[in-house]
């Protein structure tokens, strides 16, 4: 029997042809693989070649860094003036009150050390207590944020929070409006999926009103019409009243996200729950959520850094948050002209913040995907 | 009040018995008028065709499914829209789905301690020592601390089991535990739920596990359209069975 079985041999291993890997291969099939795409990838090459050289000389190689005035940028027109941003660097960071007052000016640098001192530990992998770090972020901070750099005891002088503003207003906005959108949002998403028809259709109505109305109006609701909903000893300054309004629209943005994330759940999960004998809190906090947020977590963020972007709208209640600040620096009498460095350096700012977050938020998704299968 | 006592009373040994069950989902009528009553340590087996009505009736005991006439007593505590009594009767009812429905985001451990620590109020300690002893019963104590995305079918359900059993539940509840098992896992699933018939567990399952069913049930019980068509023992039933429809089954399934 054995001369009718046939002897099975391994082949060995071959590399790929080489005309199928490497650089070459991927710049021929990628870049000139067809007479169309050669064509696009010789206009790009072209377009890149015609205006990036010219902007790196004037953003770099002629740009003007030294002096403390305007008269070494108009000599040299041909660069761009970032001395402009060096001079009025205090502003766009703080605002109006600390750029005059630079002796208070350690109180919001400790602030935004404090601030990031807690956030860039949170988002490393590998540091302890974690749990800890975040509950100092979201209690303990603003507590001590709203000390120092709203002051009014303990002998700090007082700074009028509408004499904020630049990165510092920007960023108060952003935080306040991002943590407390989030518990609310979460209960809103939660309620539009209650077998309760008061609580259900109170969560529709909020939601669909407030995202269906721009944030702009909401600012100006918030701000003309605020007051006339408390007695008239209540006074909100200009922030608070941003924030408010803020709030309630960020909060109906969130709770559609997270609604998203309810919505993937399996209902295999709260009836295996239920069949435990937990109870809806229970099945909601321990089950449904983590899931769910986890889920979400692209869309909530998205919302945030959406958030981050609109708080330049609170100009129009005449906050000077980092945009409006920087642009009005540039049409100030010592600074006129100079638009494009403002617009430019408030641009830049911005994106960092925004593409930190969709990283970070990229990351915390692969790392929770992997936590779960490997 | 009187149903509830009455039926208490009636028969110390009975610890589900069910009346007069009606359940409809909107107009069609799912459940018509079952009545059964089940014993301490009594192992049911419920066979039908698919659509019969057979997850409904169980689903019904620890209201997953809500019904609309006749009454449910588990245990002497009436279910109905009390709260109270609902929570109650699911944490002596355990249930075990076709799909496992592990908390994907909890360890194998934590799925099992769960319940346990937060109905149960037991301490962390006191519920993982119970969680390791049970997850020893199923065989699967080196998996503790793996997510069940990591397990294979059989390895989950067994969790699944092992979570259920930690409530310490008084009966248990089958919905076709090995009907989404690739077959070389069924008997592996199947061999844990003998043991925990021999150890005196009450059971209602649902299964197509014929060879089960001969094994360990006391009582076989046969649904078609929402009706109990027969109930017997598992040798009249095999051999003997009363009624055409129930022969019809038994062709068909014993078949092949
Ligand atoms: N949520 C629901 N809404 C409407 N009809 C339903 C619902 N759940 C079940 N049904 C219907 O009720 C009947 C009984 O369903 P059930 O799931 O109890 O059957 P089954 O005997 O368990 O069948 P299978 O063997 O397929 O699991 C079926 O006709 C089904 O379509
Ligand atoms: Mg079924």
């Amino acid at each position: 029997m054995a001369s009718n079985t046939i002897k099975f041999e391994k082949l060995p291993d071959r590399l790929p042809p080489s005309n199928t890997v490497g650089w070459m291969a991927w710049v021929k099939t990628n870049l000139f693989g067809s007479i169309s795409n050669t064509l696009i990838t010789l206009l790009v090459f072209y377009l890149i070649f015609l205006y990036i050289p010219p902007f790196i000389e004037w953003a770099f190689i002629n740009a003007n860094f030294s002096g403390s005035d305007r008269s070494v940028c108009d000599e040299n027109k041909a660069g761009a003036c970032w001395t402009f941003v060096k001079v009025r660097f205090d502003q766009l960071l703080f605002g109006l009150y600390f750029a005059t007052n630079p002796d208070q000016m350690w109180r919001p640098i400790i602030a935004f050390i404090g601030f990031f001192g807690l956030l860039i530990p949170l988002m490393i992998d590998k540091t302890p207590h974690k749990k800890w770090l975040l509950i100092t972020l979201l209690t303990i901070f603003p507590v001590f944020f709203l000390l120092i750099v709203r002051g009014g005891v303990f002998g700090i002088p007082d700074s009028d929070p509408s004499q904020w503003g630049g990165l510092l207003l920007t960023f108060t906005l952003a935080f306040v409006g991002i943590i407390l959108a989030l518990p609310l949002g979460i209960l809103l998403a939660l309620g539009r999926r209650s077998k309760m028809p008061v609580v259900k259709s109170f969560s529709i109505i909020y939601i669909e009103f407030w995202r269906g109305t721009p944030l702009i109006t909401i600012l100006f609701m918030a701000s003309v019409m605020l007051p006339l909903f408390f007695p008239s000893g209540v006074e909100f300054d200009k922030v608070v009243r941003a924030m408010i309004g803020i709030t309630l629209f960020q909060s109906a943005y969130t709770a559609e996200a997270v609604r998203g994330g309810l919505q993937a759940i399996d209902k295999g999960q709260s009836e295996a729950s239920m069949a435990l004998g937990m109870g809806y809190w229970q099945q909601t906090i321990f089950i449904i959520l983590p899931q769910a947020l986890k889920i979400s977590i692209p869309s909530i963020v998205n919302t945030f850094i959406a958030l981050f972007k609109d708080t330049s709208l609170v100009s129009i209640i005449g906050l000077l948050d980092l945009l409006k600040i920087a642009q009005n620096s540039s049409r100030s009498l010592d600074w006129n002209g100079y638009d494009i460095e403002a617009y430019m350096f408030a641009g830049i700012v911005f994106w960092i913040f925004c593409f930190g977050m969709s990283m970070y938020s990229q990351r915390l998704e692969k790392k929770l995907d992997t936590d779960r299968r490997e | 009040m009187t149903n509830n006592q009455a039926e208490t009373m009636n028969d110390d040994s009975t610890i589900i018995s069910i009346s007069k069950l009606n359940k409809w989902y909107g107009n069609f009528h799912a459940l018509k008028d079952i009545d059964l009553s089940v014993n301490k340590t009594e192992k049911i087996v419920i066979c039908g065709p698919s659509g019969s009505g057979k997850s409904t009736l169980i689903r019904c005991i620890n209201r997953l499914e809500v019904h609309q006439e006749g009454s449910i007593i588990v245990d002497g505590v009436e279910l109905n829209d009390d709260v109270k009594h609902i929570n109650e009767i699911r944490s002596e009812v355990g249930m075990v789905f076709q799909h496992f429905n592990l908390f994907p985001h909890l360890t194998v451990l934590e799925n099992c301690t769960l319940a346990p620590i937060w109905v149960r109020k037991k301490s962390r300690n006191e519920a993982n020592h119970m969680a390791m002893e049970l997850l020893e019963k199923v065989r699967i104590p080196d998996q503790a601390d793996k997510y069940p995305g990591q397990l294979s079918g059989g390895q989950q359900q067994r969790v699944a089991i092992a979570r259920a059993l930690c409530m310490q539940p008084r009966v248990m509840l089958f919905d076709e535990p090995t009907s989404a098992l690739d077959p070389e896992m069924i008997k592996e699933v199947l061999e844990t739920m003998i043991e925990l018939a021999e150890s005196g567990m009450t059971m209602i399952v649902v299964t197509h596990e014929m060879g089960f069913a001969n094994k360990v049930a006391d009582r076989i019980i046969f649904m078609d359209e929402g009706q109990i068509v027969e109930q017997n023992d598992p040798e009249t039933f095999f051999n003997n069975p009363e009624s055409d429809r129930t022969k019809l089954f038994l062709s068909q399934i014993l078949d092949h």
